[in-house]
């Protein structure tokens, strides 16, 4: 993946390839720029690639034959709309929900948006406006809006990042718990190895820039995982480890 | 007392203020009501010949709000065109520099020339002073709504129409709000503008006439006449916006005119 012509051109992806199975949760950890969001936009379709193929669920990423959720690190809410508004926007755009929007959206869906507020904490904010929640909370609509119209493959950009510690742990459990209950496919991009290790079942390391995947180890503790777990000794050895390869890899 | 009201309550007194200065000015220094007169003779005149002049207040109202609605039609059209291309954009821009540039005096004579005097220029020149900074406002809310909330809904698949409907189009709202505050009291300027230079009906005209006849308290009262219904006009459309846009203005307004 190119960015730019000429002199300014910048070779943001080396020629890789990823292959994700149904209902895998997979993270993607690299120093930075070495183009992981790349990586999830190619997948999105926000950019296309300058050379190669994206493939989701066996067609090319633009044909749009899977529905896709995501989450950036922002947060992104429309501030003209209330949290139920925002969150029920995919409902609006996506087929097959939108073709029931008008009728659904002061009945079934109100509910399903309730149902999915009440799953992360935040019952009784439907009707509140954007800058009337905090970070936090914020970020919980934004995975519900990532998560509203069901979708096959979701894609989280450091949805955490901008957290402070106890809340992020506390969305990594929900997080965790939303995936295990309804099993999407999922590609989370993080500079957190605990939050890779913790949530995901597969983790790719990348090399700095031009990236290609450098390591793609499976993740072999069962879930549910607590979250006290990342201190054992097992995961700190796994997290370690790939720390060093990171090391590594930026010192090059 | 909250701040909303003492700042209600110094606006009253600034008004009245300002009026009491005048009525003493006059009165000590002794101009004559040929010159300056006194507010409360305006006053008076303005509720003896209020009979007569009613129906100019409502042909001035007629024209500047037709031809303001005409001009947001306008505006907005051309803002969306503008301000989702960024080709149009940069295409345009010359063009609607120049014709906001043109003083609008200079165009109702030709308006006149086309249509005759009457209500129809003075309709035209409200609509075309009004114009320019509606387009202006609706592209730059457009043209400045941040990638991240089109990316929300480009990752679902959106159009381009549903995307300009559920993002750039309230993100622009603040924008064309501001927007109309201004053009309302530009179409003012606008109609008064073409009923005094070619029209036997509206508050220009009566003002016009009332000048060549040394009526200045008249005068003075189609001046006040104007102010209120500016400032009317204008409330009306403060109120609108708070109601549309609150998410926008919790405490802070944008405006670009």
């Amino acid at each position: 993946m190119v960015f730019g012509t000429g002199d300014t051109a910048v070779t943001a992806l080396s020629p890789t390839s990823i292959r994700m199975d149904r209902g895998d949760f997979l993270a993607l950890v690299g120093p930075s720029g070495c183009g992981k969001s790349t990586i999830l936009k190619l997948v999105s379709n926000l950019i296309q690639p300058s050379s190669g193929l994206v493939l989701v669920g066996g067609k090319e990423a633009r044909a749009k034959e899977l529905r896709i959720g995501m989450a950036f690190q922002n947060p992104t809410m429309l501030p003209w709309l209330t949290i139920e508004r925002n969150i029920m926007m995919p409902l609006k755009i996506v087929s097959p929900f939108k073709q029931t929007y008008r009728k659904d959206k002061t009945g079934a869906f109100r509910d399903r948006v309730h149902a999915l507020l009440k799953q992360v904490g935040l019952q009784g904010f439907a009707n509140h406006y954007p800058w009337q929640l905090s970070g936090g909370m914020l970020q919980r609509s934004n995975l519900c809006r990532a998560l509203i119209h069901e979708p096959d493959l979701l894609l989280l950009d450091e949805p955490f990042g901008a957290l402070d510690q106890f809340t992020r742990e506390e969305l990594w459990q929900i997080m965790q718990d939303l995936y295990l209950d309804r099993k999407p496919t999922v590609l989370l991009v993080t500079h957190d190895l605990r939050e890779a290790g913790y949530l995901a079942n597969r983790i790719c390391v990348m090399s700095a820039r031009p990236g290609r995947i450098i390591s793609d180890e499976p993740v072999t503790i069962p879930q549910p995982r607590e979250i006290g777990m990342i201190y054992s000794p097992e995961f700190v050895e796994m997290t370690q480890g790939l720390r060093e390869l990171i090391a590594q890899v930026r010192s090059t | 007392m909250t701040d909303s009201q003492r700042i209600r309550l110094l606006s009253t007194s600034l008004i009245i203020g300002f009026f009491l200065m005048w009525e003493l000015l006059c009165i000590i220094l002794n101009v004559s009501d040929l010159v300056l007169p006194r507010p409360s003779e305006i006053l008076v005149t303005m509720w003896t010949r209020f009979p007569v002049l009613w129906p100019h207040i409502l042909q001035t109202l007629y024209s500047t709000l037709f031809g303001f609605s005409l001009g947001v039609m306008i505006g907005v059209t051309l803002g969306v065109i503008v301000g989702t291309s960024k080709i149009a954009y940069a295409v345009a821009y010359p063009l609607l520099v120049g014709f906001s540039s043109i003083p609008k005096v200079a165009v109702v004579p030709i308006f006149v020339l086309w249509f005759g005097s009457g209500t129809t220029p003075a309709v035209l020149t409200a609509m075309v002073i009004c114009v320019f900074p509606i387009v202006v406002n609706i592209a730059t809310g457009l043209a400045t709504t941040e990638p991240e909330l089109e990316d929300v809904l480009k990752t679902l698949g959106a159009s381009k129409t549903e995307i300009l409907w559920n993002v750039g189009l309230p993100r622009a709202m603040p924008y064309f709000f501001a927007s109309l505050k201004v053009a309302i009291t530009l179409s003012f300027v606008g109609a008064v503008l073409s009923e005094t230079v070619a029209s036997n009906m509206g508050i220009g005209n009566v003002m016009m006439t009332a000048s060549s006849n040394f009526q200045v308290s008249l005068v003075f009262a189609g001046l006040i006449i104007l102010a209120l219904m500016g400032v009317a006009l204008y409330a009306v459309f403060s109120m609108l916006e708070r109601r549309v846009t609150g998410w926008a203005t919790r405490g802070n307004d944008i405006a670009i005119t």
